[in-house]
């Protein structure tokens, strides 16, 4: 079983809604990523997310789009997310670590050395942006390797397509919530909810829903019928500006440790 | 790779150029996609939308545009004849509008109000603003801030034309910023609006859809050339920056194997210098925007900044037919440095009486690389994509000219 799978077993078992936060590898401060990663957990992350910075993110808003740029222009690279990665699995072997991003970076690393690595530093999954079901050949190397691939879904996502992804679907299915880029607001819960149900009891695995998530609010919002809940934007922009381990780890706590009660208290 | 018999098999079902090409976007993205290659495959099928499309291009656009042998240009370089393919004589001066009126009548069949687009030197904005008007459609054109502030003229072109002109900010504040900003609009608005790629770049169907309302270059040029002189030509030539111009004239030729097909990237002030935007014979293999392709990354892979004297070329990706032409050996790709197609550019204004844009340039400088390897009795077909109106500021600015 892998690392997500026992994770989302034992949130299933003990009742609970799972927590999801998603950085940019390298921003605030590409010295401080393991120790943020840390502190995303102490403030009751399941699963994080780690975005590996990429000069052309299409499908992201301008908030992550500018963490982005502000890791690369610091020099951050896939072996740095990698090496952060291995640094995290040091104190920590229980909390699974998916990479989030784009295909360009693997691709020139190379699918074969990157499945290798990624393993190696205990990534547990990949979810590439621009990799959607049909082009999932190319990936071949890094499931091999024994990641997972994490796929998305969304409310544009045809019937016969959703289907598929939910016969696909490993470690979690992650359901965008809205049929836009990352970090915008607009949200009917009542829709998201009806199409969650829907997608649950069709998938063979949990599903996480995410895109537009910024507070405790929405948060338990989306928590009353999801299986765990992703938080991206809102973090990342909370995070920026800050210089020392202590501010980001504060800041982490501060955010999230509301989210993390009103998911409980759902 | 299998030596290929019919290059007009692709791209498969997939949208795929054999290893390149493709659907390389979000989910969001998949079910617009999805309809508008459903809507295209059916409407190019349609003898009523082929017919609406033949007219405008007739009597709004002007075709066919001519072959035009220039023949003191020939004489000069001393070797092969040197014919143009006269795409800048089009309405709005460039092969661009072949492409956006095409989709705009797409667009409108599909009952989409909205148009968007982006643009680098601001030729595809205004092939786009054009035909919105010309269609009573809304216009939105997405442009890099460091191009609005270089492209003043374009800019101010599209305003007139009834577009809003939305300034990009982010990374590199050019193309392929633009082009993030455009995706990410569609994404958001796909209910009302229709996105116009200007190149036959993007995920699938636009490669193939911007290729197909192109091909009309080359199925001119090659009836134009058995009529008139009886034979094909040698070699034929084209600028490639995301690869429109050049899909447009060789797709007619491509299962004629006797005729070479060269493409000329822009190689800036030269590859080895590392300012340059030869994707293709200095780049690798990679993913952007929505297809794969031969992309300019670093080892991180993160897409680096391109270098042209001509905005057109300045794209670090290009067409993923054109990289599945270079790695089939069907089509060469060389590049082409500004100096070079200065060079051309002066040289093709003083012998023939034509201003040729600085993409095309490009082409020309090639032309006259390849007239000079050939027989005086060999013929290059050279694709003169757009004239150089648009150009003579920034032609002056570099020449150290006060306009």
């Amino acid at each position: 079983m892998s690392r997500i799978d026992k994770r989302f077993a034992a949130l299933k078992a003990a009742g609970r809604t799972g927590l999801i936060p998603f950085v940019t590898a390298g921003d605030p401060m590409p010295e401080h990523v393991v120790s943020l990663m840390h502190a995303l957990v102490d403030a009751g992350a399941d699963v994080i997310e780690l975005g590996v910075p990429f000069s052309d993110p299409m499908a992201d808003g301008p908030v992550i789009q500018h963490a982005s740029e502000r890791a690369i222009a610091k020099g951050v690279g896939l072996a740095d997310v990698l090496g952060w990665v291995a640094e995290f699995r040091q104190r920590d072997q229980a909390t699974p670590v998916v990479l989030m991003g784009y295909l360009n970076p693997v691709e020139i690393r190379g699918f074969e050395r990157f499945g290798a690595e990624a393993v190696a530093a205990g990534v547990d999954g990949v979810l590439l942006v621009d990799c959607p079901l049909e082009e999932a050949q190319v990936l071949a190397p890094l499931r091999g390797a024994g990641l997972q691939q994490i796929l998305l879904a969304a409310p544009t996502t045809a019937p016969a397509r959703m289907a598929q992804l939910c016969e696909a679907a490993e470690g979690f299915l992650y359901y965008v919530s809205f049929a836009g880029i990352t970090g915008a607001g607009r949200l009917s819960t009542q829709d998201i909810a009806a199409r969650v149900a829907d997608i649950r009891q069709h998938a063979k695995a949990p599903v996480a829903v995410g895109f537009g998530v910024k507070d405790a609010q929405s948060a338990k919002a989306i928590g009353a019928f999801a299986d765990a809940v992703v938080i991206g934007s809102a973090l990342v922009e909370r995070l920026d500006g800050a210089v020392t381990a202590q501010d980001i780890a504060g800041r982490v706590g501060e955010f999230l440790g509301p989210i993390r009660a009103a998911l409980d208290a759902g | 790779m299998p030596k290929i018999q019919d290059f007009h098999l692709w791209p498969d079902v997939h949208g795929r150029f054999g290893d390149f090409g493709g659907q390389y976007v979000a989910e969001t993205l998949m079910a617009p996609l999805a309809e508008l290659t459903e809507a295209y495959l059916r409407l190019r099928e349609d003898p009523d939308f082929l017919r609406e499309l033949d007219r405008d291009l007739t009597h709004y656009v002007g075709r066919p545009s001519p072959i035009y042998h220039a023949e003191r240009l020939s004489r000069h370089v001393g070797g092969a004849r040197i014919l143009l393919k006269r795409e800048d004589l089009n309405h709005t001066g460039a092969h661009k509008i072949n492409n956006t009126i095409g989709q705009a009548l797409v667009a409108k069949r599909m009952g989409k109000p909205r148009i968007i687009a982006e643009t680098g030197a601001g030729q595809h904005g205004v092939a786009t603003a054009t035909v919105a008007a010309r269609f009573g459609l809304k216009c939105v054109v997405y442009m890099g801030a460091v191009d609005i502030e270089r492209q003043k003229i374009n800019v101010y072109r599209m305003k007139l034309l009834g577009a809003e002109v939305v300034p990009v900010t982010s990374g590199s504040k050019t193309l392929k910023d633009a082009l993030n900003e455009a995706m990410r609009d569609w994404v958001t608005n796909v209910a009302d609006t229709f996105y116009i790629i200007g190149t036959v770049a993007g995920p699938h169907p636009y490669p193939m859809m911007v290729r197909d309302f192109n091909a009309i270059v080359g199925r001119e040029a090659r009836a134009q050339m058995l009529e008139q002189y009886g034979r094909l030509p040698d070699v034929l030539t084209a600028c490639v920056g995301g690869g429109s111009n050049a899909i447009g004239l060789f797709h007619e030729f491509l299962n004629d194997g006797g005729v070479r097909l060269v493409g000329a990237e822009a190689a800036g002030e030269g590859i080895a210098t590392g300012h340059h935007a030869a994707s293709l014979a200095a780049g690798r293999p990679g993913v952007l925007h929505g297809n794969r392709t031969y992309v300019l990354c670093d080892d991180n892979g993160q897409i680096i900044e391109t270098h042209s004297v001509s905005a057109g070329l300045d794209y670090p990706g290009v067409g993923p037919e054109h990289a599945f032409l270079k790695d089939a050996g069907r089509a060469e790709y060389v590049g082409v440095t500004d100096d070079e197609a200065l060079e051309a550019f002066h040289l093709l204004a003083r012998t023939e009486g034509i201003l040729a844009a600085l993409e095309s340039s490009h082409a020309v400088a090639q032309a006259l690389k390849l007239a000079r390897e050939l027989p005086k009795d060999g013929i290059v077909l050279c694709n003169l994509s757009g004239r150089g109106d648009k150009d003579v500021h920034t032609i002056a600015a570099r020449e150290g000219v006060e306009v």
